[in-house]
C-alpha cells in the first residue's frame, strides 16, 4: 500500500464512506498501530473520536470488592522498575499517566486536560516539542496537590542512569520544562513524529515527588513508597505482599466524578493460566483474569457455565517461523550463526519460498490455536479490504515441490532433495510448549513430503529465552537453521517493533547476542526506509515507509508468519467497562469498571 | 546431655557452611538470568540490565558473590529480591505464618487420623477393620498430593461448588465470618496434605503398637487387673508413641518442600509458592534463602528428634 493509497483511505473516512473503525483495523493488519493509525487520521483534520463511555453508576463506590486474579502476581509497585505487564498493571491501581490509549488507538486524557493535537497548537509543527496542560484540582492520595513539578520530576527521576530505571529509553534523551503550575513541555532532541511516548500509558504513569525526591538514583530501592504506592489512581493503598496481593481501597477524592465504584480492588497472583481461567469463567469466584494462555478448547468448556467469557484482543503478538541467513554449523571466531557465513541453502529464494508453501497455517490455527491464533500470512495481518499484492497465504505441497525441482534441487535415493552435494536438512527448534511442538509436527510432515527433512528440536522455556551468553540454546543464538516463536508488539509506535531487521542490531557475539535481528537479514533498502521513518514528521508518508519495510520483509522471506496470538483475558459477565486495549495497561480504564447488579 | 547438646550444634555449623556453598554453586551455574525479561523488552535499553547487573554484583566472580552473601548472612542480613527489590526476610516473614498455619492444621489433621485408626488396628491386627484401614492407608499415600488436590478442587469447588479454591490470605471479614472463610478455604489444602500425613503416619502408628502389644509388661499390666483402656493408654500408647514423635519431628521439615506444590495448586501464599516463583524469576536471594531455611530445618529437626528420643526414652544415654 503506497502513500497515494493511504490518503485516499483517510480522504474515505473524512468524508463516511469508510468507517473509522474500519480503517483503524486495516492500519493494525498492515503491521502498524491503532495509535499510528489514529495520529494519521488526525493529521487529515478527522476530528479525534470522542471514546464512548457507558459509565452508569451515578455514585462513588457502593460496589464491593472487584476481585481480579494475575496468575503471576505483581512483584513490584513502582512503575519506573516495571518488569513486566504484571507489574505496570499492579501499578496502575494507584498511578496514572496524564493520558490512556483506547482500543482504536485514541488518546484519551487522565491527569491532562486536554490531549495535545497539531490543531490546539500544543504540538509543535517541527515534532521537536509538545505541550501538555495538566489537570487542576487533582490530589496525591495523601492530599498533597498534584502539579508541573511532580511531571518533571519523572522526567529527572527515570532519565537518571543510576536509578535503572525499565522507562529509561522513553525519557533519556528528552527535555522536560515547568511552563506554569499545570503546564509542562517536552522538548525531543530531534524532530519526533511519536511525541505521544513519555507520560503516555504504561511507560507514563506518574509518581510523587514529594515522596521519591530523596530517592533518586542509587538509593531508589530504599525509598518507602515502592513499597506503599501514593498515587491519583481511583485507589489507594491498602496492602501488599509481592507475587501473591495487592489490595487498594475506594479514593474519596479521586478526581473524576462517580468513580470509582468498587469499595476494594484485590489483585491475587500465583497459581496457573488454566484455573485462573476456572475461577472467572466457570465458577465466577473472580471478576477478572489477566492473560489466559489455555488452549481454546479449555476456555469453550469453561464459558458453558455461563458465569464468563474470554475477551479476546487482536494485537501485533506474532508466532513466526524465523530462517537463518548465516551458517549455523560453522564456527567462526568462536561462534556459530556469524556473520561471516552464509547460510549453505536457505539463502535460495527456491527453498525459501517453499518453506513458505510448506507451513499449513490454516492446520495450525484449526488443530490447534483456535480463537486464540489466527492463521496469517503476513508478518502484517491483512483484512480483506486492503488486500496487497504480496499478501496471499498458501498451502501447496506440489508448488513447494516444482519451486524446489526447478531450483535443481533434486530426490536422492533416500528422498531428501539436495543439489551440489548440500541436502535439505533443518534442525528445526522452538522451545518447550505442547502447542508448539504440534506446530512442528505439522510442518515437519509437510516438509517430508517435498523432501525437505526436518529435525525438531525443544528447548526448556527458562533457557530458550534467557539472555545467558554461555548458553548456545537460547533464541538470540539461533544455533539452528530455523526457529518459531512470538515475537510481541504492544508498544504504541511501530518504530521499536521494526527495528528487529535492520542491519545494526543484528545478534552477535561482539554484543553478547543482545541484537534484536535474530534471523541476521541485511537489506540497505530497508535500513534506507528505516532511517527515513525514524524523522518523518507527517505521519501518512511514515506509515507508507513501515508497510514498505514490511513488505520487504515478507518479500524477502525473511520469516513465515503462522498465526496472531490475540491477549485473552478472561471477564465475569456481571463486570462491565472492562473491555482491553491491546495498546495499553489491562486497567487502562479502571475508574471505569463497574458491576451491573 | 548438655556436652552432647553443644557438641551437635557445633557440628551444625560446618554442615550448614557446606550446604550453601553447595546450592550457592549450584544456583550461580543453573542457565537463567533475573533480568532476562527486561533483555528481551525492545522497549528497556541493554544499559538497563546492565546497570542492574553491575549494582546487584551479578557481574562478580561466583566466589566473591559467595562469600558477601556468607559475610552479610552472618551479620543476619539475608539481602534483597533481585525482583521484587524487598528484603528477602521481610519477604519470607510475609509468606511464614499462612504457611505455618496450613501444615501446621494438616499435621494435627494426620495425627488425629492416624493415632485412633492405627491403634485400634493394631489391637485388632487383620479384622475387617484393619483390612479396609490398610487399604485406604496404601492407597492415602500412594496418591500424590498434586493429584488428589486437584480431584478435590474438581468435586468440592466444580461440581458441587460448596469451597473455594482459592487462598486468600487476608480475609475482608471479622469475628465469626472471618473464621467461616478461613475454614472454607483452607479445608481443601488442610484435607489434601493431612490425609497424606494420616495414612503415613497411620502404617507407623499400627506397627509401633504392634511391637509394643506382645511386649511382657503389657501382658503384666493386664494380669494385674488393670482395665483394658488403661492398659491400651498407660502402658502400649505410651511406649508405641516414642518412635512416632520421632518421625513426626523428622517429617516437618519434609512437610514443607512437600507442600511447594499444594501451596501452588491452591494459590497459597506461602513459603513453597514464594519459592516456586522465585525459581521461575532466577530471583537468586530468595531461592537461596528459602532452600538454606529448607536445609537448616532439616539439620535442627534431626537434633531436636535425637534429643527428644533421649527425654522420652530413658535408656538411650547420650556420650
Amino acid at each position: 500500500m503506497e502513500e497515494r493509497e493511504l490518503r485516499a483511505s483517510i480522504e474515505q473516512v473524512r468524508v463516511g464512506t469508510l468507517s473509522r473503525r474500519r480503517f483503524v483495523q486495516a492500519m493494525v493488519g498492515l503491521g502498524l498501530t491503532a495509535p499510528m493509525a489514529a495520529q494519521m487520521l488526525a493529521s487529515a483534520g478527522v476530528a479525534q473520536a470522542q471514546t464512548k463511555t457507558t459509565y452508569k453508576p451515578t455514585k462513588r463506590g457502593g460496589g464491593g470488592a472487584l476481585r481480579v486474579l494475575w496468575w503471576q502476581g505483581a512483584t513490584l509497585l513502582n512503575p519506573h522498575f516495571a518488569v513486566g505487564t504484571k507489574d505496570q498493571d499492579g501499578s496502575r491501581i494507584f498511578y496514572e499517566p496524564l493520558a490512556v490509549w483506547d482500543p482504536e488507538g485514541n488518546l484519551v486524557p487522565v491527569l491532562a486536560a486536554e490531549v495535545p493535537s497539531l490543531q490546539n497548537g500544543a504540538v509543535a509543527r517541527d515534532g521537536r516539542s509538545v505541550t501538555w496542560k495538566l489537570k487542576k484540582n487533582v490530589q496525591w492520595h495523601d492530599g498533597k496537590p498534584f502539579t508541573a513539578d511532580d511531571v518533571v520530576f519523572n522526567w529527572e527521576y527515570a532519565a537518571d542512569p543510576a536509578s535503572a530505571c525499565t522507562t529509561s529509553g522513553t525519557y533519556k534523551e528528552i527535555k522536560v520544562d515547568k511552563v506554569d503550575g499545570h503546564t509542562v513541555k517536552i522538548t525531543f532532541p530531534k524532530p519526533t513524529p511519536f511525541w505521544a511516548d513519555p507520560f503516555v500509558g504504561v511507560r507514563g504513569m506518574i509518581i510523587p515527588k514529594h515522596l521519591f525526591e530523596g530517592f533518586k538514583g542509587a538509593k531508589s530501592r530504599e525509598a518507602p513508597a515502592n513499597l506503599k504506592p501514593v498515587g491519583t489512581g481511583p485507589y489507594r493503598f491498602a496492602d501488599f505482599k509481592p507475587g501473591d496481593l495487592v489490595k487498594g481501597e475506594l479514593n474519596p477524592t479521586y478526581h473524576m466524578p462517580n468513580r470509582p465504584h468498587f469499595d476494594t480492588i484485590e489483585m491475587k497472583g500465583g497459581g496457573d493460566a488454566n484455573s485462573a481461567a476456572r475461577a472467572v469463567i466457570q465458577t465466577g469466584e473472580y471478576d477478572f483474569a489477566w492473560n489466559l494462555q489455555v488452549e481454546d478448547e479449555n476456555l469453550k468448556r469453561m464459558e458453558q457455565g455461563g458465569r464468563g467469557k474470554a475477551d479476546i484482543t487482536p494485537g501485533g503478538n506474532i508466532e513466526h517461523v524465523q530462517l537463518n541467513n548465516t551458517d549455523p554449523w560453522k564456527d567462526v571466531d568462536g561462534e556459530r550463526s556469524s556473520l561471516k557465513t552464509k547460510h549453505p541453502f536457505l539463502t535460495d529464494p527456491a527453498v525459501r519460498q517453499a518453506l513458505n508453501l510448506l507451513v499449513d497455517r490454516a492446520s495450525v490455527q484449526e488443530q490447534i490455536y483456535g480463537r486464540t491464533g489466527i492463521a496469517t500470512a503476513n508478518f502484517l495481518n491483512e483484512p480483506k479490504r486492503f488486500n496487497s499484492r504480496n499478501t496471499k497465504y498458501e498451502f501447496n505441497v506440489d508448488k513447494a515441490n516444482q519451486i524446489l525441482e526447478a531450483a535443481g534441487w533434486k530426490k536422492g535415493g533416500d528422498g531428501i532433495r539436495a543439489k551440489d552435494g548440500v541436502k535439505l536438512k533443518i534442525v528445526y527448534q522452538t522451545s518447550n510448549n505442547p502447542l508448539r511442538q504440534k506446530t512442528q509436527a505439522i510442518v515437519k510432515q509437510a516438509a517430508a513430503k517435498a523432501g525437505i527433512e526436518m529435525e525438531l528440536k525443544g528447548v526448556v522455556a527458562s533457557v530458550y529465552f534467557s539472555s545467558d551468553v554461555a548458553n548456545p540454546d537460547t533464541y538470540t543464538h539461533f544455533y539452528t537453521d530455523i526457529q518459531m516463536y512470538t515475537t510481541t508488539m504492544t508498544q504504541p509506535d511501530p518504530e521499536t517493533f521494526m527495528n528487529q531487521f535492520t542491519s545494526w542490531e543484528v545478534a552477535t557475539k561482539d554484543n553478547k547476542w543482545q541484537g534484536r535481528n535474530i534471523t541476521r537479514w541485511r537489506n540497505e533498502e530497508y535500513d534506507k526506509f528505516f532511517r527515513a521513518a525514524e524523522s518523518e514528521l507527517d505521519p501518512v508518508k511514515r506509515a507508507a515507509l513501515f508497510i514498505k519495510m514490511n513488505d520487504l520483509a515478507i518479500q524477502n522471506i525473511v520469516v513465515i508468519p503462522v498465526v496472531l496470538r490475540p491477549a485473552v483475558a478472561g471477564i465475569s459477565n456481571r463486570l462491565k467497562g472492562a473491555e482491553q486495549s491491546g495498546w495499553d495497561s489491562n486497567f487502562w480504564n479502571l475508574e471505569n469498571w463497574y458491576r451491573e447488579s | 546431655m548438655t556436652k552432647y547438646f553443644i557438641r551437635r550444634l557445633l557440628i551444625m555449623v560446618p554442615v550448614l557452611a557446606g550446604i550453601s556453598l553447595v546450592l550457592f554453586t549450584i544456583l550461580a551455574l543453573a542457565p537463567g538470568d533475573p533480568f532476562e525479561e527486561l533483555a528481551a523488552n525492545p522497549n528497556v535499553p541493554r544499559e538497563v540490565a546492565q546497570a542492574l547487573r553491575h549494582q546487584y554484583g551479578l557481574d562478580d566472580p561466583v566466589a566473591v558473590r559467595y562469600v558477601r552473601w556468607f559475610s552479610a548472612m552472618l551479620k543476619g542480613d539475608w539481602g534483597f529480591s533481585f525482583v521484587s527489590r524487598v528484603n528477602v526476610d521481610t519477604l519470607i516473614m510475609q509468606r511464614l505464618p499462612t504457611s505455618l498455619f496450613v501444615l501446621g492444621s494438616a499435621q494435627l489433621l494426620g495425627l488425629l487420623i492416624a493415632l485412633p485408626i492405627g491403634t485400634y488396628s493394631a489391637l485388632r491386627p487383620y479384622s475387617l477393620f484393619d483390612q479396609v484401614a490398610t487399604t485406604l492407608a496404601f492407597i492415602g499415600f500412594s496418591l500424590p498430593t498434586f493429584f488428589t488436590g486437584l480431584v478435590f478442587i474438581l468435586v468440592f469447588s466444580l461440581w458441587l461448588d460448596w469451597l473455594p479454591f482459592i487462598y486468600r490470605a487476608d480475609i475482608a471479614a471479622t469475628g465469626w465470618r472471618w473464621w467461616w472463610e478461613h475454614a472454607r478455604q483452607a479445608a481443601m489444602p488442610v484435607a489434601v496434605l493431612g490425609l497424606f500425613q494420616g495414612a503415613t503416619l497411620t502404617r507407623f502408628v499400627r506397627s509401633a503398637v504392634l511391637d509394643v502389644i506382645r511386649l511382657d509388661y503389657v501382658n503384666t499390666a493386664r494380669a494385674k487387673g488393670l482395665s483394658e483402656g488403661v492398659t491400651v493408654v498407660k502402658h502400649v500408647i505410651r511406649n508405641a508413641l516414642i518412635p512416632v514423635v520421632t518421625l513426626v519431628a523428622l517429617q516437618i521439615p519434609g512437610i514443607f518442600t512437600g507442600a511447594v506444590i499444594t501451596e501452588q495448586i491452591f494459590r497459597i501464599p506461602g513459603i513453597g509458592s514464594l519459592l516456586i516463583s522465585s525459581i521461575l524469576a532466577n530471583d537468586t536471594p530468595v531461592i537461596m534463602a528459602i532452600t538454606f531455611v529448607f536445609s537448616c530445618l532439616v539439620v535442627i529437626f534431626n537434633l531436636l528428634a535425637d534429643l527428644l528420643y533421649g527425654w522420652l526414652d530413658p535408656r538411650i544415654a547420650y556420650r
